[in-house]
C-alpha cells in the first residue's frame, strides 16, 4: 500500500466541490497563522487536515466556520461567494464546527443544550417532545446519549456527542471536527469513526483535524497539511502517500520517532498514594480509594480520559487538594492535608496542567518565576533580603542550561510560547533536584521541537534517580517514556501495566503495544484489568 | 400576642423582601451582581409615594417607581457590562446614588400627609381556609397577592421557556451562547433593568402597603441588603427566594411585636424591660446577610451552591471564543 517513490499524486475531482477556500490570510499579533491557504472539500469525503500544534488549523476551520473574519482570501460554499460575519452565518450556509474545547453549558441538558440559540420553540419548551427527536437523530448517526441528561453527568465523550448532535440538528451538510480524538479512549476514537462514516453514507462531508498522522491516514479520504501557517499538502488521497512523507510536510524535516530510554534501574518507594478519597470542586467525589506508589528513578504513568480525577489527584499529592481520607507519603513523610511548602521542603517538584495560572505568574519576570521554589535559601536569600544580582544570575544559568528562548531574563512570562514557558517551570522544578516530580499533561499543546526537549527532560530525571509521576492523555507518550502506567476512570485505578524498555524486534514490539493499548484501552472506559484478563483466559479455553 | 396576625403583617412585610429577591435573583442568573438593590428600593420607594401625592393614583406611582428604578439600573447595566467595570464596586456606588437622590427629590415628602393606598382585599374562598386563610388571604394588599403569581411564573419562565433558557445560558457559559447567536450584552442590560424594576417595585410595596409614607433611609431600613443575601440563601431558585423572604418579613414583625406585651408565655417579657436585647433582635437579620454573603463569596462553596457560573464576571468577547 505504502508507495514512496511516486510524488503527491493529484488525481482530478470526481465529486462536486462543497467548500472552496482561496488564498486565506489571517494574521495575530506577531503570528502570520495562515499565509495564503488554500483549501478544497470534495463533496461527501472525509478530508484530514494535518498540521502539528500552532501550526494554523483551528485559524484556518475557525475562518471557515464565522467565527474568524480572514484578512484576505475568498470562501466559496457550492460555488458561491460567501463572507461569514458569525457562526450562526456559517451554519445557516451548511458548515458547522465541533470546536476542542466544547461550548456546553454544564448545568443544562442535552436538549437544552442543543436548542439554544434556535427560533423554535418560540416560547414555551415542551422538552419531552424535542426529547424524542434528537433520539431519533442520535439513533441515525450512532450518537447514543440520554437526551435528558446534564451536560456535567456526561463523560468527555459523550459531551462530542452532543455538539455533533448541536450541528446535525441545524442540518449541516460540512461538519469540520478540530481534533476530536485528544479526549477520546482508544474504543470511542473507533466509534467516532463509525459515526463518521454513517455522516459520509447519509450525503455529508467531514473535515477531520488533528496532529496525529496514524489517526489520519487510517479515516480520511484526503489529507492536505499546514506547517507554520502554509499548506504544504492540498488535497492529496491519503492512500498515495507514505506516513514519513506526511510527517515531513508537517515538521519540515525527518522526524525521529524513537527516544533514547536506559534500561530502568527503580530503586525504593519514594511515593506511596494509599486509599486517597477526595471531593471536586463541585463538591462532587473525584477520587473513589486511590492506591499508588513510585519508586526512585522510574517514570510511572497516569493514563485516563479526560477528567476521571487526573487533576485532583495531582493536587492531593502537591498539596494543593484536602484528601477526605487516605494519606500521601513522600520518603516516609505524610505530606497529603499539609500546606504546599511542606510538600516542597521534602522534596516535591510540580509541574501542573495549568501553565499559565498555576504554573507561573504571567506578568512577572522569568527571573521572578524561576526563583519562586529557592527564594527562601542563600544565595538568593541574603540576611533575610533577595539579592537580586544573584537571583538574575541564577536564572541566566537556567536559561542557558535549559534553552529557554527569551531576550532577557527580566522578560515577563506572558510573552513566552508555550514551549518556552513549559521550560521555565521545568528549569524552576528540576533545578531544585526535587525527589518526587509529579508533571500533569507537560506537552499539550507543544509543537514537535519543544514536545521531544521535556520528553529528554523527564527522562533526565529518571536517569538522575528521581521518582516522576506523568499524568498524560497522550497514551503513545505514556509508553514511550513510562516503566509502569496506571489507569485511571472515575476516580478508580483499573488497573497496572508494565511497560518493557528492551523490545526485541521492531515487529514484536509493534504487536506488545498494540495489545498493550488494547488493553489500557479498555480500562480507560471503566474494565477492570483482573476483568480483562478473566475474559482474556476464558476466551482460551 | 395573636400570632396569626403577626403572621399576616409578615406576609405582607415579606412581600418586599420578596420583589426585590426575585429581581435580584434574575440579574445574577443572568451573570450580573447588582448590590444597588438598597438605593434603588429607595429611589421606587421615593418616587412612588411621591406620584401618588401628586396625582392622587397609586398605580401611576407603583409604575413611575418600576420606570425609575429600572432607569436607575441602566447606569450599573452600561458600567459593568459596557465598561466592563468591578460589579461590586459599582454596585455600591449605585447604592449611594440611589439613596442620594431619593433623599434630595424627597425632601419634604414626610410631612406631605396622608395619600390613597392601594386596595387591600380578602379572596373569597380561599379566606376559609383554617390558619392559612387567616394569614396569607385575608385583607391583604393587592401587591402581596401579585406576590403569590410571580414566584411559579418566574420559576415557570427560568425552567420552561426559550428566553428562561437563554438567560440561564448567559449566566452559566455566555461564549457558549454567544456562538450561538445569543446576544449576551442585550440580555444582561435587559435582565438588570428587570431587577431595577422589581426594586422599585419593593419600594413601592413599602411605601404605599406595607409601611405607607416616607421616611427618608429608615423607610427601606436596609432590606435591600437582605434580599441580596436572600438570593445566595435560595440558591437562584424561586420558590426558595419565597420561602426565605416571607420568614424573614415574618421575623421583621415578630421582632416588633414581640417588644410590645408586658408578659410573654407567663413570664415577664425581657425584652421590654432590657431595649438591648431589643437591639440584638433587630440585628439578626442584617447579621444573617453578612454570614450569607461571606458563604456567597467563597469561590469553592458558590460552586457546591450552584451559583451562576459566570456571576461577577464581565463578558468579553474574544476571537478565541473563550
Ligand atoms: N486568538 C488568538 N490570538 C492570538 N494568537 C492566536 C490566536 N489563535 C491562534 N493564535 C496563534 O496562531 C497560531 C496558529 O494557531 P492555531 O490555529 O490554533 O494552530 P493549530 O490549531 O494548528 O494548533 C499559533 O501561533 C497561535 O498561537
Ligand atoms: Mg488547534
Amino acid at each position: 500500500m505504502i508507495n514512496q517513490t511516486s510524488s503527491m499524486p493529484s488525481s482530478p475531482p470526481q465529486a462536486p466541490l462543497v467548500v472552496e477556500m482561496r488564498g486565506i490570510v489571517k494574521r495575530f499579533p506577531g503570528v502570520l497563522a495562515n499565509d495564503h491557504v488554500d483549501f478544497e472539500l470534495l463533496h461527501g469525503e472525509i478530508h484530514g487536515l494535518l498540521g502539528e500544534n500552532g501550526a494554523g488549523k483551528s485559524t484556518l476551520m475557525n475562518v471557515l466556520a464565522g467565527l474568524y473574519r480572514q484578512e484576505a482570501g475568498t470562501i466559496l460554499v457550492k460555488g458561491e461567494p460567501k463572507a461569514f460575519s458569525s457562526p450562526r452565518d456559517a451554519i445557516k450556509a451548511g458548515i458547522g464546527m465541533v470546536h476542542q474545547h466544547f461550548m456546553l453549558v454544564p448545568s443544562q441538558t442535552v436538549t437544552e443544550n442543543i436548542l439554544l440559540g434556535l427560533d423554535d420553540p418560540r416560547f414555551i419548551m415542551r422538552l419531552p417532545d424535542y426529547n424524542t427527536k434528537i433520539a431519533e437523530l442520535g439513533e441515525r448517526f450512532g450518537l447514543k446519549v440520554d437526551p435528558r441528561a446534564k451536560i456535567w453527568q456526561l463523560s468527555v465523550g459523550e459531551q462530542q456527542r452532543v455538539e455533533i448532535l448541536k450541528m446535525l440538528y441545524r442540518g449541516v451538510d460540512v461538519l469540520i471536527m478540530d481534533e476530536p480524538t485528544a479526549v477520546l479512549a482508544p474504543q470511542e476514537i473507533e466509534g467516532l469513526f463509525v459515526t463518521l462514516r454513517a455522516m459520509i453514507a447519509q450525503g455529508k462531508s467531514v473535515i477531520f483535524i488533528s496532529h496525529k498522522l496514524q489517526e489520519v491516514s487510517v479515516i480520511a479520504d484526503r489529507v492536505s497539511v499546514l506547517r507554520r501557517g502554509i499548506a504544504t499538502a492540498s488535497g492529496v488521497p491519503s492512500k498515495g502517500v507514505s506516513r514519513q512523507e506526511l510527517a515531513r510536510l508537517m515538521v519540515g524535516r525527518d522526524v525521529i520517532f524513537a527516544l533514547d530510554k536506559k534500561p530502568g534501574r527503580p530503586q525504593d518507594v519514594v511515593l506511596e498514594v494509599t486509599d486517597v478519597h477526595a471531593e471536586s470542586d463541585k463538591g462532587l467525589p473525584a477520587l473513589r480509594g486511590i492506591s499508588l506508589n513510585v519508586r526512585a528513578g522510574e517514570i510511572v504513568g497516569v493514563a485516563g480520559v479526560a477528567g476521571n480525577g487526573q487533576s485532583e489527584l495531582s493536587q492531593v499529592i502537591s498539596g494543593m487538594r484536602r484528601c477526605a481520607q487516605g494519606q500521601v507519603l513522600l520518603n516516609g513523610d505524610k505530606i497529603s492535608n499539609r500546606n504546599t511548602l511542606f510538600g516542597i521542603q521534602h522534596g516535591m517538584a510540580y509541574v501542573p496542567e495549568d501553565r499559565t495560572h498555576v504554573g507561573s505568574a504571567p506578568n512577572l519576570s522569568v527571573t521572578d518565576n524561576v526563583i519562586m521554589k529557592n527564594f527562601r535559601k542563600p544565595p538568593i536569600s541574603k540576611n533575610g533580603l533577595l539579592d537580586m544580582k544573584a537571583a538574575t544570575k541564577h536564572a541566566n544559568e537556567l536559561k542557558l542550561a535549559y534553552d529557554i528562548i527569551v531576550p532577557t531574563v527580566s522578560t515577563p512570562v506572558r510573552l513566552l510560547s508555550g514551549g518556552n514557558l513549559q521550560r521555565v517551570i521545568l528549569a524552576r522544578e528540576i533545578s531544585g533536584l526535587p525527589a518526587f516530580m509529579v508533571a500533569v499533561q507537560p506537552t499539550r499543546g507543544l509543537d514537535v521541537g519543544a514536545i521531544e526537549g521535556v520528553h529528554r527532560l523527564l527522562l533526565a530525571q529518571r536517569e538522575a534517580g528521581a521518582a516522576v509521576l506523568l499524568v498524560s492523555e497522550e497514551l503513545e507518550e505514556l509508553l514511550s517514556l513510562c516503566d509502569r502506567v496506571y489507569v485511571i476512570y472515575e476516580g478508580k485505578i483499573m488497573g497496572e501495566v508494565m511497560i518493557g524498555d528492551d523490545e526485541p524486534d521492531e515487529g514484536a514490539a509493534l504487536s506488545l503495544s498494540k495489545g498493550l493499548v488494547d488493553t489500557i484501552g479498555q480500562m480507560m472506559t471503566g474494565t477492570p484489568l483482573d476483568q480483562i484478563q478473566k475474559e482474556g483466559v476464558a476466551a482460551h479455553d | 400576642m395573636d400570632y396569626t396576625i403577626i403572621l399576616q403583617a409578615g406576609i405582607a412585610s415579606g412581600t418586599v423582601l420578596l420583589f426585590a429577591t426575585i429581581g435580584e435573583l434574575f440579574a445574577e442568573r443572568s451573570g450580573v451582581l447588582n448590590l444597588g438593590v438598597e438605593g434603588m428600593m429607595l429611589i421606587g420607594a421615593m418616587s412612588a409615594f411621591s406620584t401618588t401625592i401628586a396625582t392622587g393614583n397609586p398605580w401611576l406611582g407603583v409604575l413611575v417607581a418600576m420606570i425609575f428604578a429600572g432607569l436607575i439600573s441602566q447606569i450599573h447595566a452600561f458600567i459593568v457590562i459596557t465598561l466592563q467595570a468591578d460589579q461590586v464596586v459599582s454596585g455600591l456606588a449605585l447604592t449611594f446614588l440611589g439613596a442620594g437622590i431619593s433623599l434630595v427629590l424627597g425632601e419634604g415628602l414626610s410631612k406631605a400627609g396622608t395619600v390613597s393606598l392601594l386596595p387591600n382585599f380578602s379572596i373569597p374562598l380561599l379566606t376559609l381556609i383554617p390558619i392559612i386563610g387567616k394569614i396569607f388571604f385575608t385583607n391583604q394588599s393587592v401587591l402581596v397577592y401579585v406576590g403569590y403569581l410571580l414566584v411559579p411564573l418566574s420559576w415557570y419562565y427560568i425552567n420552561r421557556t426559550r428566553p428562561g433558557l437563554h438567560l440561564r445560558a448567559v449566566g452559566e457559559y455566555p461564549s457558549a451562547a454567544d456562538a450561538l447567536g445569543i446576544n449576551v450584552f442585550r440580555m444582561r442590560y435587559f435582565y438588570v433593568f428587570v431587577g431595577g424594576m422589581m426594586a422599585g417595585l419593593a419600594g413601592a410595596t413599602i411605601s404605599l402597603a406595607v409601611s405607607p409614607g416616607w421616611f427618608s433611609e429608615l423607610t427601606t431600613g436596609g432590606q435591600g441588603w437582605i434580599a441580596i443575601g436572600l438570593v445566595i440563601f435560595a440558591q437562584w431558585d424561586p420558590f426558595r427566594a419565597a420561602i426565605g423572604a416571607y420568614a424573614f418579613g415574618a421575623l421583621r414583625r415578630l421582632i416588633l411585636d414581640i417588644q410590645g406585651p408586658l408578659v410573654l408565655f407567663g413570664f415577664a417579657n425581657p425584652f421590654y424591660y432590657n431595649p438591648y436585647l431589643g437591639f440584638f433582635l433587630q440585628m439578626l437579620p442584617y447579621l444573617f446577610t453578612v454570614v450569607v454573603l461571606v458563604i456567597g463569596s467563597r469561590e469553592a462553596l458558590r460552586k457546591r451552591i450552584g451559583a451562576p457560573a459566570a456571576l461577577g464576571n464581565p463578558y468579553v468577547r474574544g476571537e478565541r471564543g473563550l
